[in-house]
């Protein structure tokens, strides 16, 4: 298959034999992070410009890592030392950036939509790292492939996506991708944090996470913030904490063989425990791995053959 | 000064005339309507397989002056209102600074005299600076010509002043026009709340905010015997809420804008910023409703909520760009579109709404083609079939979701007084 995007905006707009391809491409770029010299020449010669409008440690080192092993040259630029300030648009500023001859951006911003805004406007490859609570691609793709790494399948299984499912381009992406392989997902946490109509996006909702973790294969626990309690959602993060975190009780309820994830960062001891985090049934850290070896297939197949 | 427009088809829903006829206008009122008129006149129009209406009455244009000249001023307006066939608009008070004194009325009347080419009514404050805390002087205001009240943007969420405020006006006997929005239900939401919200990411703005706002004020209107407008009506619940209170006696009437009753929630997914409007675009279930509203006379009014706003600010991003669309270049030609030529209504029915109704809730003598009333007149070709183009849009702003559109209904002369101001 010919993968033909110029962008790679959300998971909502892929087909399944795109998706599966971008996960056969990461394969390859897996096993050359176990090699001792995980660099190859890829994307030598070609720019990529990581730009960050949100506070963001793992996704952006995550594609700054990506970018180097595939000998890319990598221009980072974040929300605070921007040229925003001084009342220039995200537009203006990234068009200013491509007349320096760049290859490609990576966008990361709370604002659903501005990927498709650059991609609009752009000749080059745009990447989504997350618009606001509505996509985030590539780490869907890298949650399905640790899921695809570990149960050979994702078709049939039960996954439970758990906690602030409204605020979550997480969730989203997931419930795309996961439900255009045969996976079959639901979403659980308070009402107020559970979006209107997503059951038409073919999940199934639960509010209770006692109801939601029985015999599934895979359970996501998403972050909570702090300021949902501030907003009004929660009464407070500690009655959270009670009625929907992840503990080992809760975990019984789901087949003995369920993944834990996690897309990071973790609230230690609020969506989870540090001993189900750390523990055998836990492949976070999978996630982060593969995290890097996504984001090089995406990068490889959006820009080596341009 | 004399002018005859000759063998047009005369549509002037007041009368319920429908016939092809002449029309003799001097010193700027409508002297003769006839049959092949044989008097001399120093400018003819030729109208032969035209349709003459009534100027079409905007009872809710945002035309920016004072305070934001950059968007829309009434110079450049009311050439949008010209060019969309409008003859008399009313501008809303949301200027800097609002129109909440007199002297403020009095400037964009003659700001209007010397520089628009249509009518400008202005609707001025309800309360002081739009604050929603004090009354404005609305006795002062109505003689300085404010023709309606409204703090639009804004509902009145202190149900004690807006009560008060209904009270008041009965001394005025002008209409208030309420933009029903409950604030804390709608919070920083952006689009329609609903599945293409959720699956957006975008914020929603439920239904609810403009109902339980609307149930309110209905509330309120019964209490006081006070006329009350709704401004552009979005869901199918505020539809029935507005039928049934008409149904009790609750003087209330209501608008609908053209893009409303057009466009569905669906066109957000594109993230375009001119999709962004205050009511959202809602669903198909809703713009059925607003039709079947339309049709019973729930809903009065067609009104466009001509919302201009620059280039510069409807580039940013779709939580950063304000709410708003322009619509007094395209209005009549979705009318036809949507509602005449889906035989939703009959096109004497639809110019209604653009003409005699929104005069009548205005206490205007606007409205209708009738011998001795001032010319204010619109001629346009049914048949005729026009693209939306960017360049050619006569408003300062280009926040449309229209532009690139095939409408019929062109307008081919707007007359003001006698006079035309645009033409072909």
């Amino acid at each position: 298959m010919n993968f033909k995007r110029k962008d790679l905006l959300g998971i909502e707009d892929l087909s399944k034999e795109e998706i599966l391809f971008i996960l056969e491409t990461t394969k390859s770029f897996r096993e050359i992070l176990e090699r001792p010299i995980k660099k190859v020449p890829t994307l030598r010669g070609r720019t990529v410009v990581n730009l960050f409008f949100e506070v963001s440690t793992r996704t952006r080192m995550s594609f700054e890592l990506a970018e180097k092993r595939l000998n890319a040259d990598v221009l980072n630029f974040s929300a605070t030392s921007s040229s925003l300030a001084k009342g220039e648009t995200l537009l203006d500023t990234v068009k200013n950036i491509l007349a320096m001859k760049v290859d490609c951006f990576v966008l990361r911003h709370p604002v659903p939509g501005t990927p498709h805004l650059l991609a609009r406007e752009l000749p080059v490859p745009i990447i989504n790292a997350g618009d606001g609570a509505h996509e985030h691609p590539t780490q869907a793709l890298l949650d399905i492939y640790t899921i695809q790494e570990r149960k050979k399948r994702i078709e049939g299984l039960k996954v439970a996506i758990i906690g602030d499912i409204t605020h979550s381009r997480v969730a989203r992406s997931n419930i795309w991708g996961l439900s255009k392989l045969g996976a079959e997902v639901r979403v659980c946490g308070p009402p107020t944090l559970i979006p209107p109509l997503i059951e038409e996006m073919g999940v199934e909702i639960f509010y209770l996470p006692e109801d939601a973790l029985r015999e599934v294969d895979i359970v996501m626990m998403l972050r909570i913030q702090k300021e949902r309690q501030d907003e009004g959602f929660l009464p407070s993060i500690s009655e959270y904490i009670e009625f929907f975190s992840l503990t080992e009780d809760r975990l019984s309820l789901a087949r003995e063989d369920v993944l834990v994830m996690h897309p990071g960062p973790v609230n230690r001891g609020v969506e989870l425990p540090a001993r189900i985090a750390d523990g055998k049934r836990s492949v976070i850290l999978d996630q982060v791995v593969n995290g890097v070896a996504v984001r090089m297939a995406v990068l490889y197949l959006l820009l080596a053959k341009r | 000064m004399s002018l005859l427009i000759k063998k047009g088809r005369i549509l002037d829903p007041a009368s319920h005339l429908d016939k092809v006829l002449d029309i003799f206008i001097e010193d700027g009122r409508i002297k003769r309507i006839a049959k092949d008129i044989d008097l001399t006149s120093q400018e003819v129009i030729d109208a032969s397989g035209k349709v003459v209406i009534p100027g079409l009455i905007d009872m809710h244009t945002h035309l920016r002056e004072p305070g934001r000249e950059d968007e829309e001023t009434i110079e450049s307006g009311t050439c949008a209102a010209a060019r969309g066939g409008f003859t008399t608009i009313c501008c809303m008070p949301n200027t800097d600074p609002a129109i909440d004194d007199p002297s403020l009325v009095e400037f964009i009347y003659k700001q209007a005299e010397n520089k628009g080419i249509v009518e400008v009514l202005p609707i001025a404050a309800i309360s002081k600076d739009r604050k929603g805390k004090n009354l404005s002087p609305m006795g002062r205001l109505k003689a300085a010509g404010a023709v309606a009240f409204s703090d639009d943007g804004d509902w009145i969420a202190n149900s004690s002043l807006m009560r008060r405020a209904l009270e008041y006006l009965k001394s005025f006997n002008l209409v208030l026009i309420s933009h029903c929005e409950d604030g804390n239900l709608s919070g920083n939401g952006v689009v329609n709340e609903g599945y293409f919200s959720t699956i957006t990411g975008l914020k929603g703005i439920p239904r609810e905010a403009e109902e339980v706002a609307l149930f309110r004020d209905l509330a309120l209107a019964r209490m006081s015997g006070s006329s009350l407008h709704v401004a552009h009506v979005s869901t199918a619940r505020s539809v029935k809420l507005i039928r049934e209170a008409k149904q009790v006696g609750v003087k209330v009437t209501a608008e609908v804008t053209p893009h409303h009753f057009t466009l569905t929630e669906k066109e957000i997914t594109s993230f375009d910023t001119n999709t962004k409007v205050n009511p959202p675009f809602r669903g198909g279930e809703d713009i059925e409703a607003l039709k079947e509203g339309l049709i019973d006379a729930a809903i009065d009014v067609i009104a466009t909520d001509h919302a201009p706003h620059t280039i510069e600010e409807k580039e940013k991003d779709y939580a950063d760009a304000p709410f708003g669309i322009i619509g007094l270049e395209t209005a009549l030609g979705l009318v036809i579109k949507e509602l005449v030529e889906k035989r939703i209504l009959s096109l004497m029915e639809a110019i209604a709404k653009l003409t005699i109704n929104p005069a009548r809730i205005l206490g205007i003598d606007r409205g209708r083609i009738k011998e001795g009333v001032k010319a204010n007149i619109t001629i346009f070709d049914l048949g005729k079939i026009w693209l939306v183009k960017e360049e050619e849009l006569a408003s300062k702003s280009r926040n449309s979701p229209f532009i690139g559109w095939k409408l019929p209904g062109k307008i081919e002369w707007t007359i003001v007084g006698g006079k035309v101001v645009y033409g072909v």
